[in-house]
């Protein structure tokens, strides 16, 4: 006998772990009885067979692996005795699961023991069977269990529908094969027979249509008779749960006649009376009765209308939520959010409970009712709702302050009629949960304050006073240095007072301090000092007596770790030195935006189309092509002919106006940034930066290409566009260092466009350029340039591409037909893409390129997506 | 349908655990620490429900265990609660006023009781009286074939006395 595995028995070894005083001896001592049982199993022990495989399955319980001892299993199942079946169709249930390949192994046992005399080594089978089977097993073993269920003893019967529901989830192509079978269950006595028939149909009807045809035309008559008797039986002390005879059976029966009245109105209406009875017959005061009410209410609404009947089951849930049990008043709220898709106005009459559910204590319940409660607001009741919401933020738990940010935000912007309430609630909610407000959020805030021009003073001093009482919230210092720096000078004059304001003394002196503070807290991040740094350039600009301060605190961050900040505050600083002249130029107050591009931008995608400016680069596929953008160019209208100066800027519009894409891949160097859009025309003149073949981010094109109507904003030089977007403003200033400040000459009538490395494989690289004719930006001229990078000669180079339907394609001859070997010259061929869908679809292109190297046919194809979005 | 069955202790040691679903051993004891993280630091007097990766887990705590199950969201969590004590009453009739130890040390039988009562993460049987007379049934069973095994041996041994004198 194994001198280990006789050693402790499973009482002792359980005693052993629990005395374990640390983690450590725990695994110590399981790590003894491994190997003790590895070597008893080694040695194939018969006699603690049975004894180790009860160990494996407490050390199993607690975590540790156990895959050694599943053999065992197999073992303890292919032997004759119960026990040893017992214990092994446990550990096989415990040890493994389906996607096991050893599970495999059982079916034979299975196969065995389903037919076997005794019935429970029958129910160990089919219980295993229904626990764990996998999809091969249950195509193995479907005939046996369908067999089963006509199995004399009702234990089996059960067991078997069961396991059937298994088979017909894990394949349910055998599902016909039990319609019948499930159908005569419906006709059992047994309770336990017929929850577990009633589960099976329910189950089938889910995976095979004709199954739940079958049942509603033959059994729907048959169930709520079934569902009648079981209501009105009389007291018995076998299924009694608190009054109430075997609630499991009403809710299983509920939950099938839901599946056979949901859309068909013939089975809906011969449901309708007993579903009245359960409705207004069943005690409401235990759980038990509960459970039924809930599961009749749900039937309820999912069956064809009728009237009556959706007003007692909106009663109901009316009385849960008025409950003090949280669990009753958690799924009432559940409950009524499905119903408010049926019955918006019967739900809002308890809106005042549901914002009452909103503040409880209890987190599942506070999820559920922000849920519900943001289902409800509509126009009528947004203003008294937020405003408890905003209350309630005050007081809330920090990890609910995030979900409830969010929604208050969302419902903010969705009702934000009226500009002055959107700024104040957002004012608000900046105060008292700015950290987590997201940064969509809070560019959207700043589009609406810059476009609404008659409370730019409103605003400005409502951020500075809340500005002096939480300077602890990110977002809302941001938007507070952007205003300042933008409007410091209504700040300080009191320009554009409103009745409702209480007047305000600001110096120009405490308005620099405010920034001063921005940017020198140390919990600012690196976005909002950098807005700060802009807003002091402003203020400069505004508040021409402290520009000397300005200076001096630019001036401290010239050596600046952080590489943005630092170029910024030596750009800053030249401007501040050298250029006074066109500073005030340079820096004026952001254009408005136009209100139908704003309308515009949020109507679609929101959140996304705003949140450009913290993607950059990975962040493209943000909407920002979408036809809505269109109109931005009203605002900036740069590539109108009467601009005198490059076109600049205005590309990531958010970017720009903000300053402050500050996406580490990208801050080294302000000059090789070519997401900024249209900045590239700026730095082709001046022959810098290289490109990353990247796709220039945004509305770029949509400026240039789209009609010019508003003439007014074209006096917005491109100068003071571009220092708004400070990044762009280094190679500006080499400029002029250079000439001096004097009129932009060189004028762009064209853009360029970034050029594409189509295509590139170990052997071949294929370049697009782009430009387009003026006056058709539906068509894009596409010069390709391959470049063969092999050191192999190409012959009879082939190059064919293809577009869908909403694009013509116009393929010029090819330059030649040989490519150099090593990039030792190169082929060009001019194509012509016309866009029928301009502003709407995107290019896209497959090509297939087709050369002979070393007398070998080589043919390479590639579909071609990330062209430019401003094509 | 039930995804899987947790019994943990206030402790946060895992008693019992079955699982309808198929999770790897090391989704298990993600699961498990999850879970108890979630349930574990719940006030008394909330609801008995935790939203968790889309599904929903229903739990109860009697004495210093807390019995979890988690179901799909459309699945009906009082009905859930009442299997909970169903589970409960049963342990409570087998054992005579179960305690966590009894679970500990007689864990196998936990198992065998829940398999009478859940196949395939459905409920199985209403009745109370049914599920203990199974159980007793097949626990007798295993008596029996005991007292045989060991008479037998006793035979042989005797035989193997009688041999030797």
């Amino acid at each position: 006998m194994n001198p280990f595995s006789s050693g402790t028995r499973l009482r002792d070894m359980i005693r052993a772990i629990r005395a374990c005083k640390t983690a450590a001896e725990e695994r110590a001592v399981v790590r003894k009885e491994c190997a003790a049982i590895r070597a008893s199993i080694n040695e194939d022990d018969q006699d603690y067979r049975h004894r180790n495989l009860a160990k494996l399955m407490f050390i199993q319980i607690l975590g540790y692996p156990t895959h050694f001892g599943q053999m065992e299993c197999l073992k303890l199942i292919a032997s004759a005795g119960f026990p040893e079946k017992r214990i092994g169709y446990l550990g096989l249930m415990l040890l493994l699961d389906e996607r096991q390949e050893v599970l495999m192994l059982v079916t034979n046992s299975l196969k065995q023991d389903l037919n076997h005399s005794n019935q429970y080594i029958v129910g160990l089978a089919l219980c295993a069977l229904g626990n764990i089977c996998s999809a091969e097993m249950a195509r193995d073993l479907s005939p046996e269990v369908e067999r089963l269920l006509q199995f004399r003893d009702p234990n089996i019967r059960k067991k078997a529908a069961l396991c059937s529901i298994r088979i017909i989830k894990k394949v349910p192509d055998l599902a016909e094969n039990f319609i019948n079978c499930a159908a005569s269950l419906l006709k059992e006595k047994h309770h336990g027979v017929l929850i577990t028939g009633v589960q099976l149909c329910a189950d089938l009807c889910k995976v095979s249509s004709e199954a739940l045809e079958y049942f509603r035309k033959k059994c729907t008559e048959g169930l709520v008779r079934t569902l009648r008797d079981i209501v009105n039986s009389p007291y018995s002390p076998e299924y009694d749960i608190s009054g109430i005879t075997d609630p499991y059976l009403h809710i299983r029966l509920l939950k099938l006649l839901r599946i056979l009245g949901q859309g068909d109105a013939d089975a809906s209406d011969r449901m309708t009376d007993i579903l009245a009875q359960v409705a207004t017959k069943t005690e409401s005061n235990k759980n038990a009765g509960n459970a039924i009410l809930y599961e009749c209410v749900e039937t309820i609404m999912s069956i064809e209308d009728d009237g009556g009947l959706r007003v007692l089951a909106i009663n109901i849930l009316g009385k849960f939520l008025s409950n003090r049990d949280n669990n009753i008043r958690y799924v009432a709220l559940n409950m009524l959010m499905r119903a408010t898709t049926l019955d918006a106005q019967a739900v809002q009459r308890h809106r005042a409970t549901i914002l009452d559910c909103v503040k409880d204590s209890d987190a599942s319940i506070r999820k559920r009712a922000l849920e519900l409660l943001y289902l409800l607001v509509n126009e009528n009741n947004v203003k008294p709702l937020i405003k408890e919401l905003i209350e309630y933020l005050e007081v809330s738990d920090q990890e609910f302050k995030g979900d409830l940010t969010a929604k208050i935000c969302s419902l903010v912007e969705k009702f934000s009629s009226e500009k002055i309430w959107y700024i104040d609630q957002m004012l608000k909610v900046l105060s008292e949960a700015g950290n987590f407000v997201k940064d969509e959020v809070w560019h959207a805030l700043i589009f609406v304050i810059s476009n609404a021009s008659d409370l730019h003073g409103y605003t400005v001093r409502a951020l500075y006073r809340a500005f002096l009482t939480s300077t602890e919230q990110e977002t809302l210092v941001r938007v507070a240095v952007w205003c300042i720096g933008e409007y410091g000078d209504m700040l300080v004059n009191n320009v554009g007072m409103l009745d409702i304001e209480d007047p305000i003394t600001v110096t120009e002196c405490d308005a620099v301090d405010a920034v001063e503070v921005a940017i020198k807290r140390h919990t600012s991040d690196l976005t909002t000092k950098a807005m700060a740094l802009i807003a002091l350039l402003k203020l400069s600009s505004r508040f021409p007596s402290s520009s000397e301060r300005i200076k001096g605190i630019i001036v401290q961050n010239k050596g600046n770790l952080v590489l943005e900040l630092q170029q910024r505050s030596i750009e800053f600083n030249r401007i501040l030195q050298k250029h006074q002249k066109i500073r005030s130029a340079l820096v004026e107050r952001m254009p408005v935006l136009d209100e139908a591009t704003f309308s515009g931008r949020r109507a679609g995608s929101l959140p996304t189309a705003i949140s450009t400016s913290s993607g950059a680069p990975s962040n493209l596929p943000n909407g920002i092509a979408k036809p809505a953008t269109a109109p931005i160019p009203d605002l900036l209208d740069l590539s109108s002919d009467d601009v005198p100066a490059p076109s600049s800027s205005g590309g990531d519009f958010p970017q720009d106006l903000l300053g402050v894409d500050l996406s580490p891949t990208l801050a080294p160097s302000g000059a090789g940034k070519p997401p900024k859009a249209s900045t590239d025309v700026l730095l082709d003149l001046l022959s810098i930066g290289t490109y990353l073949p990247v796709q220039t981010g945004s509305s770029a094109s949509d400026i240039l290409s789209s009609s010019q109507d508003d003439k007014a904003l074209a006096s917005l030089s491109s100068l003071s566009a571009n220092a708004t977007s400070p990044v762009n403003a280094a190679p500006m200033m080499d400029l002029l260092d250079g000439h001096g400040p004097g009129p932009q000459k060189p004028k762009e009538n064209g853009q360029a466009y970034q050029s594409l490395v189509a295509y590139e494989s170990s052997s071949l690289r294929v370049m697009f350029n782009f430009s387009k004719q003026p006056g058709s930006p539906q068509t894009t001229l596409i010069q390709a340039t391959f470049t063969n990078l092999s050191s192999n000669v190409y012959n009879d180079f082939l190059f064919q591409a293809a577009v869908p339907k909403f694009l013509q394609l116009h393929l010029d001859p090819a330059s030649s037909n040989t490519l150099p070997a090593s990039g030792d010259g190169s082929i060009t061929q001019n194509l012509k893409v016309t866009n029928s869908q301009h502003g709407k679809k995107l290019l896209v292109m497959r090509v297939r390129i087709a050369y002979k190297t070393n007398n070998k046919d080589v043919l390479e194809e590639r579909q071609i997506n990330n062209f430019p979005q401003n094509l | 349908m039930i995804h899987f069955v947790l019994l943990i202790s206030r402790q946060g040691k895992v008693r019992l655990t079955k699982w309808y679903s198929p999770y790897s051993q090391k989704e298990r004891t993600k699961v498990i620490r999850e879970l108890s993280g979630l349930i574990l630091t719940r006030g008394p007097k909330l609801c008995n429900f935790v939203e968790w990766r889309g599904l929903r887990v229903v739990y109860k705590r009697y004495a210093s265990l807390y019995f979890c199950m988690c179901i799909d969201e459309d699945d009906n969590e009082l009905e859930i609660l009442e299997i909970i004590h169903h589970y409960v009453e049963v342990l409570d009739r087998y054992f005579g006023s179960v305690c966590e130890l009894d679970l500990i040390y007689n864990f196998h039988k936990a198992y065998f009781i829940l398999d009478e009562l859940l196949i395939a993460g459905e409920l199985q049987e209403p009745s109370k009286r049914t599920v203990a007379r199974l159980v007793a049934a097949q626990d007798s069973l295993v008596e029996t074939a005991k007292e045989q095994t060991s008479s037998i041996t006793n035979i042989i041994a005797q035989a193997a006395n009688t041999a030797s004198l």
